[in-house]
């Protein structure tokens, strides 16, 4: 498995700290882990709900039909496709980058692809449950919704400069 | 036990799908276990270090610091801050929100903590040295420039439609009396 250098700095900053707290006083680190770890069970249940459905969707969204969806033609609906897949699926950044490299490769356009970047990582409607418990109903629906329609100006300003 | 249980309701429902469709799709099996096993593996890799983070902000860091530096009164600069936390941050969104109660119970402010969120979202550091070098220079500065606009934008709109009786209700839940 490669690990990437933004794991490797934020375990190297938590050991630090860890370590730095732990040397400043014993008490309040056994604290701060028991803290830890009441937050980590009141999500964990989320969490795995989260990642087994993820791991459903990611299995039937492979490249093959991504570019089916995405790489025809890259006119209204394929854009609007682009955005619903997005929407739904929360992948990560490094898997994401290359498959939207290979598809702008393999013939889509500028517009469907940033709007599938862009609400891949804006929109999750796989963790919106987990965002209701934190932020409320109003605002998790609110800020999804704004940011469903914020990713297709944001991909149209993104292929107005790619195109400059 | 019948806590625990309803607690893990959700989880056990996704598990009974997950089986269903490894029975009823045998030749995607292979691939929705690959996808699995990768998830698990990125949520394992996050959930030690954000969670001891998370437990040594709560003890160490008092709440009139961050009322100060992230509170109601903090304007700009307690905007920067939250999107300079939420950009140097590691892991998908799901880790922000745990973090985001932390930061409520401390006092940080309503639009900072959407700040925060929204720059957890999508300017993340490492991510934009990825997406420079995967997608070309000038597709991810446009995307990283208007996606900074889009954050503030969407904190804003946000921070005027939601009623002060649900910014309180949700402050009260981080914080127990």
């Amino acid at each position: 498995m490669k690990i990437s250098l933004d794991i490797i700095l934020l375990y190297t900053f938590t050991a630090a700290a860890l370590i730095f707290s732990a040397m400043k006083n014993r008490e309040k680190t056994g604290m701060a882990l028991k803290k830890g770890l009441k937050a980590l069970n009141g999500i964990l249940p989320q969490f795995i709900t989260v990642l087994v459905i993820v791991s459903i969707v990611l299995s039937l969204l492979d490249e093959e039909v991504m570019i089916r969806i995405l790489g025809e033609e890259s006119g209204f609906l394929s854009t609007l496709g682009a955005a619903v897949v997005g929407s739904i699926t929360l992948i990560p950044g490094f898997i994401a980058f290359p498959v939207a490299a290979e598809l702008l490769n393999s013939g889509a356009g500028v517009i469907p692809v940033a709007t599938f970047i862009s609400t891949l990582m804006m929109v999750g409607i796989v963790t919106l449950p987990m965002e209701i418990q934190f932020m409320g109903k109003r605002a998790a629906f609110l800020r999804n919704i704004l940011a469903f329609g914020f990713s297709f100006i944001a991909a149209f300003f993104v292929y107005r400069v790619v195109n400059l | 036990m019948k806590a625990t249980l309803k607690k893990y309701t959700a989880a056990l429902i996704s598990l009974g799908i997950l089986g269903l469709f490894l029975i009823l799709r045998p030749r995607e099996a292979p691939e929705v276990v690959s996808s699995l096993k990768y998830q698990f593996g990125t949520m394992l890799e996050i959930i030690p270090p954000i969670f001891i983070l998370l437990g040594l902000f709560d003890v160490w860091v008092p709440r009139d610091i961050i009322i100060r530096l992230m509170g109601p009164g903090s304007g700009f600069k307690g905007g920067l801050l939250g999107f300079f936390l939420g950009s140097a941050a590691a892991g998908p969104l799901y880790g922000a929100f745990p973090l985001v109660s932390v930061l409520m119970k401390k006092g940080a402010s309503f639009p900072v903590i959407l700040i925060f969120i929204g720059a957890w979202s999508t300017t993340k550091i490492p991510m934009f040295l990825f997406e420079l070098n995967a997608l070309g220079y000038r597709f991810a500065i446009a995307r990283l420039f208007i996606d900074i606009i889009g954050i503030l934008f969407i904190a804003g709109i946000m921070n005027f439609l939601i009623p002060q009786s649900e910014k309180d209700r949700l402050y009260s839940q981080c914080s127990p009396p």
